[in-house]
């Protein structure tokens, strides 16, 4: 229907009333009856062996509750923390998983690892109390580096004598040695990805509730999936069964996959609850806190080569990439760097040949898992910063070599197990080369210089797969779950709608597009339709959102529902006005009957559902409620050509980004505004990647340098210029509403485009990244001299 | 403990407090008023910005106990008789937000920005200006025009 | 945090009484850089003495400018006379931190506390200001002594900082990217009688006085003079964001920025 709030619409955002009014309900909003605080004791080494734990004075502290350490853990059987995707090496052995306490027992591995907990009246009293709690330590070598660690002396796991997790492969060796062999050229590159902290502008936060007279636990939490949450704590932390543990993620501030993951303070904060009689106990990181133990991303160090023939056609492509894990195997940590990156190291290209090896490698840092993008930024930099090379080797143009590289038949079965199932990728880079004045950029280049700046230009033509995943595929490559969705739609008898999700919105304005979606399809007014979600006893078990999924997936499973709706008030609209349900038309939200002038709204229909009093109940039942549980049959391929411009400073090494264009195909749209936001804000997490963002612990004493905004760079609105989005569409052919996924691209696309110019610009093969001043003009130096 | 009071969004309100409860503890705590989040502990986020006397200040970075006698304005007094103000209404026009945590502080920002500079802002302006808040999910593209369209419209 | 017991007196005298009474007693101004120490542990006294009830500020333009310790970046950066006086000094206080730092921060706090990347001691050594305390007044070549250590003695409390003006001056600030102090700040300035002061803050353990600087821009105040004039790398501070000899490139050209901008 054309109400201007239906698919493709720009619809205002329904979440945006409570937010712009300060009545958001985050979890750290939240306060419950005789609530206490939580604050933990955190180690502050890299590495060490705990010989002691004293909490005798602590205990004795104003307002302390309770103190607790892992042998509390132990006594009470709780499980430690898991990886929930398991991967093989090339020589057939499983990952090596090291044990992950959710309160440490005997070893600390980085620093700010989880050693014991205080709960007190309040949150002063909880921190003074535990910098009261005496830990004695045995310091152990360490090795934070994970260029350095594979081998080294300071050994992460007992299970990993030489700290690699897993070798892993894919692709075929032979095949693609051989040519190499028949190479024209061969462009080889050494990268390092540089590690990340997502730090979504909440802080993580946890309040564990344990009700006595129901023996039950209730949990809130910033999470992005509650239902995978209470999955994981009951089956295998051993809590409580899923029937006995609510987990509830209200409104959460940003994830960008740090909200993913099971870690251990929400674990703790809801099994120390019983402990203490059955009080609520409240956490909320400090943002040093978060800096420390959230989930890092990236920290990836890798050397790739490139084979071409005499025509500038890509034969061969080969990878080998150092990951680090950190020290425990975070939730979905080996399925990042293994089939979320080297699947997609085919990119937009047809490479007949690939191979990749991959070593995940344990560090004493903190955890590295998913974090936007989640492998595939790291693919995307890898394809995207050697093809640019190569084409400088070979002296063609970046644009024209990406263009005789491209796949343009579909569906493209890559080396590397995907699939590609529609896209037009040379559409998108003329419209990308258009968009950015690519002509014009040498006149740009000559004015710069005038003024004393290098400009530079880089491409990045990347690809990615999303909308995860369809179970069967995933199962057999090792996850431990499906990753479908669930929905379930409900009509009121007034014919308003209720749509609860498996989804989690967290930023991604949920309320809106799906409201679209049913406001289109059911022909009703979006502002009768609210979207329940975040509360495991409120909706039915879910996957939750991440890898850009919500739409592919989520909605389909929303769409599929709304299918079964429309079929049962088709049967009830057909009683209630005598004819054959066969001459049953629903359109505009009124059920018309063939050839007659009878007709009923949606909202009669619903009543009608519900009075019962017009049909058969033996034969139509009551009601009006349907579910659906969408699996994927494929991943969905968004694609896109992104073009960054760039000036720098020599005098300084400042590095501005001085025009930035997007050409993105998505598939269908809902709503191009919330898209485009997706898309800005991922472009600007990829500039920050590139330019100003880069964790670093001290190799000598395991510290993390970069533990707070006074030195982690966080791109600031002054950091970044405006953008220049357009779109191309190929309609994803694997689901109903031919919809991709666009929550990532920008932070995939991005780090490249910005480093491809940043060495164009200095003429340079390859800048660390972040590229920040200092690292600039250090670069800058040895030419300078040269040119003296 | 001693008792302050102060007004807040226009109503007298008092409340015990210790010498280290920080203005935004008073707020979110005491007051309930929990739109005015905190985001970081080093006093850079400016999730908690709100306005004491009618100019911007980071709560986390001030004692209640010195503000006996303030005049404060949180995100929750802006909208004047169940009216948004322009600048809530422009970030919502404009799509100026994304997860919403740091929103509150984005607009109390803007608001003092303009009242210091003026109604017509460049962009270049209300970027610099927007040094003191950090916005994870926007890339701050929409909030710029948000902020823009909202200092037209004030 | 700790708790501590919290004094507004009304008088510079109660407020040293009140300092004299307590173990380890902390004055308080606009609190921008005491507060987050305190949150982080930093720093614990037993009492905190907040001279915002001692409501000394402003600015006064006469012969020199006299800026009250409590005046706050904001209302310095947006006092007329002194934009007319001192523009450059109008500048620097109006880029320090972000704009509600500049409504909390003071002159006062910022160079009691002489944070080696704050701004404000550029401005007072490379202007040659004298600062006024509740005892005595202070050539700021003697005031500030080191990281975070000033002359001030226990209980001594600065109550204003009186610039001469300049012919000329200009402030250039390259700023830690990350927290946006400086990681290098240079005020270069042509005083009264003509003679440069070029004063470096954020490069090193505190401020210091470029002297090599100094004497080429004494022949010619220009940009062009300091080509190739450069302050030893030896001695500066070394972090992640900025090594030594970055930093001591860098104080060469915002030094010559810190001149073209000067007004």
């Amino acid at each position: 229907m054309d109400n201007g709030t239906g698919i493709g619409a720009r619809v205002k955002r329904k979440e945006d009333q409570r937010f712009i009014t300060g009545k958001g309900n985050y979890t750290d909003d939240i306060n419950l009856p005789k609530q206490t605080y939580a604050y933990f004791v955190r180690s502050p080494h890299a590495h060490a062996t705990i010989k002691k734990i004293d909490t005798s004075k602590a205990s004795k502290m104003p307002g302390v509750v309770g103190i607790f350490t892992g042998d509390d853990v132990a006594a009470d059987k709780i499980g430690g923390l898991i990886c929930g995707w398991m991967i093989h090496s090339k020589d057939g052995s499983p990952m090596k998983a090291g044990p992950h306490p959710i309160l440490a027992m005997g070893k600390v591995r980085y620093v700010g690892d989880h050693v014991a907990v205080v709960v007190a009246e309040t949150k002063d009293l909880a921190k003074a109390a535990a910098a009261a709690v005496d830990v004695t330590y045995d310091v152990l070598p360490h090795v934070v580096d994970v260029a350095e660690a594979m081998g080294h002396k300071a050994q992460v796991h007992e299970v990993a004598p030489d700290n690699r997790v897993f070798n892993w492969s894919i692709g075929d060796q032979a095949a693609t040695d051989a040519a190499f062999k028949s190479a024209a050229h061969i462009t080889k590159i050494d990268l390092v990805n540089n590690r990340l902290i997502p730090n979504a502008m909440e802080p993580r936060a946890a309040i564990g509730a344990y009700d006595t007279g129901m023996d039950s636990y209730t949990l809130y939490t910033t999470s992005q999936n509650p239902h995978v949450a209470r999955l994981v704590i009951s089956a295998f932390h051993g809590l409580a069964p899923e029937h006995k543990l609510r987990v509830i993620a209200p409104d959460v501030g940003g994830g960008f996959g740090s909200k993913i993951f099971i870690y251990a303070e929400e674990v703790v904060c809801v099994w120390a609850s019983k402990r203490i009689g059955g009080r609520p106990i409240k956490w909320t990181a400090e943002r040093t806190e978060s800096f420390l133990c959230d989930a890092h991303g990236r920290d990836h160090v890798t050397h790739a080569e490139l084979a071409t023939d005499a025509g500038g056609k890509i034969t061969g492509f080969r990878v080998h990439t150092k990951a680090a894990m950190g020290a425990y195997l975070s939730t979905f940590a080996s399925c990042v760097p293994t089939y979320l990156y080297a699947t997609l190291l085919s990119g937009q290209y047809n490479i007949p040949n690939i191979y990749a090896e991959v070593d995940a490698i344990y560090t004493n840092t903190a955890p590295v898992d998913a974090y936007r993008g989640a492998g595939r930024p790291e693919a995307t930099y890898v394809v995207e910063r050697i093809v640019e090379t190569a084409a400088r080797e070979l002296k063609m143009d970046p644009a024209e070599f990406r263009r005789k590289n491209f796949v343009t038949q579909f569906p493209h079965q890559t080396p590397v197990i995907m699939c590609y199932d529609a896209g037009d990728y040379g559409a998108a880079l003329d419209k990308a080369l258009a968009i950015a004045d690519y002509k014009g950029f040498g006149g740009r280049k000559a004015e710069a210089a005038k003024r004393g700046k290098l400009r530079g230009i880089g491409f990045s033509a990347y690809i990615e797969a999303c909308g995860i995943a369809p179970s069967a595929a995933i199962g057999s490559l090792g996850a431990g779950v499906g990753l479908w969705e669930s929905a379930e739609v409900r009509v009121n008898p007034v014919g308003t709608v209720e749509i609860l999700t498996g989804s989690h919105s967290h930023g991604q304005g949920h309320e809106t597009t799906f409201a679209q979606l049913v406001s289109d399809r059911l022909g009703i007014d979006i502002n009768n339709v609210s979207i329940v979600h975040g509360d495991t006893d409120k909706v039915q078990f879910g996957m939750g959102t991440y890898g850009s999924r919500s739409g592919a997936v989520g909605m389909t499973a929303i769409s599929k529902a709304l299918d079964k709706i429309e079929a049962k008030a088709k049967r009830v609209a057909a009683a209630v006005m005598e004819a054959s349900v066969n001459d049953v038309e629903f359109k505009n939200g009124t059920f018309t009957v063939k050839g007659t002038d009878k007709k009923m709204a949606f909202g009669e229909v619903a009543l009608s559902a519900y009075v019962a009093h017009k049909f058969n109940s033996a034969e139509i039942e009551p009601g009006l409620k349907e579910s659906a549980f969408h699996d994927p049959s494929n991943f969905v391929f968004p694609a896109g050509v992104h073009i960054a411009e760039i000036e720098i400073d020599p005098d300084t090494g400042v590095t501005d980004v001085v025009n930035y264009t997007a050409v993105d195909d998505f598939g269908n749209i809902i709503n191009p505004m919330i898209v485009e936001g997706q898309v800005h804000g991922g472009i600007v997490q990829g500039i920050g990647q590139a330019l100003t963002e880069g964790c670093v612990y001290d190799k000598a004493s395991g510290q993390l340098l970069t533990g707070s905004y006074m030195d982690y760079q966080m791109p600031r609105a002054a950091d970044v210029p405006s953008f220049k989005l357009d779109f191309t569409c190929t309609p994803c052919p694997s689901n109903p509403l031919g919809m991709k996924g666009c929550g990532e691209a920008g932070a995939i696309a991005s780090p490249a485009a910005v480093m491809n110019a940043v060495t164009d610009a200095m003429g340079l093969k390859d800048v660390a990244m972040p590229a920040s001043p200092q690292v600039v003009w250090k670069a800058l130096q040895p030419m300078k001299k040269a040119a003296e | 403990m001693p008792a302050i009071s102060m007004k807040v969004n226009g109503q007298a309100v008092c409340g015990d407090v210790e010498g280290r409860t920080l203005l935004v503890e008073f707020i979110r705590d005491k007051l309930g008023l929990t739109g005015t989040h905190v985001g970081c502990d080093t006093s850079q986020c400016g999730a908690c910005v709100v306005h004491v006397n009618g100019k911007a200040v980071k709560s986390c970075t001030a004692l209640a106990i010195a503000h006996d006698g303030a005049e404060v304005t949180t995100i929750e007094g802006l909208a004047a008789n169940g009216k948004l103000h322009p600048m809530q209404e422009a970030f919502r026009e404009h799509h100026g937000l994304q997860c919403g945590f740091c929103t509150p502080g984005m607009i109390m920002a803007a608001v003092d920005m303009v009242n210091r500079l003026g109604k017509k802002l460049d962009e270049d302006t209300i970027r610099h200006e927007l040094e003191g808040n950090i916005c994870r999910c926007t890339g701050y593209h929409n909030i710029v025009a948000a902020v823009k369209a909202g200092a037209a419209n004030m | 945090m700790e708790n501590f017991t919290y004094h507004r007196p009304a008088s510079a005298a109660d407020a040293a009484a009140a300092m004299k009474g307590a173990k380890d007693g902390k004055y308080l101004s606009g609190g921008q850089t005491l507060i987050p120490a305190l949150k982080q542990g930093l720093a614990s006294p037993s009492d905190i003495i907040d001279l915002g009830g001692l409501k000394n500020s402003g600015v006064t333009v006469g012969a020199t400018v006299v800026i009250k310790a409590g005046t706050t970046h904001a209302e310095v950066a947006a006092d007329a006379g002194l934009r007319k006086a001192i523009p450059g000094l109008s500048a620097l206080a109006g880029g320090i931190g972000d704009p509600h730092v500049r409504h909390r921060g003071t002159i006062g706090g910022s160079i009691a506390n002489n944070d080696p990347a704050a701004d404000y001691p550029a401005a007072c050594l490379g202007l040659g200001a004298t600062i006024h305390t509740s005892k005595r007044k202070i050539a700021a070549g003697d005031f500030f002594t080191g990281m975070f250590s000033t002359a001030l003695e226990e209980g001594e409390i600065v109550t204003a900082v009186e610039f001469p003006i300049p012919k000329k001056c200009g402030y250039a600030k390259f700023p830690n990217p990350a927290s946006l102090y400086a990681m290098v700040g240079v005020m270069a300035a042509q005083l009264a009688d003509g003679s440069p002061r070029v004063a470096v803050t954020g490069a090193g353990a505190g401020v210091f006085r470029a002297t090599a600087m100094e004497a080429a821009l004494a022949k010619d105040f220009s940009a062009a003079a300091l080509n190739g004039v450069a302050v030893a790398a030896k001695g500066l501070n070394s972090d992640l964001h900025a090594s030594a000899d970055y930093r001591a490139h860098l104080i060469t050209v915002m030094a010559k920025r810190a001149v073209e901008k000067a007004k």
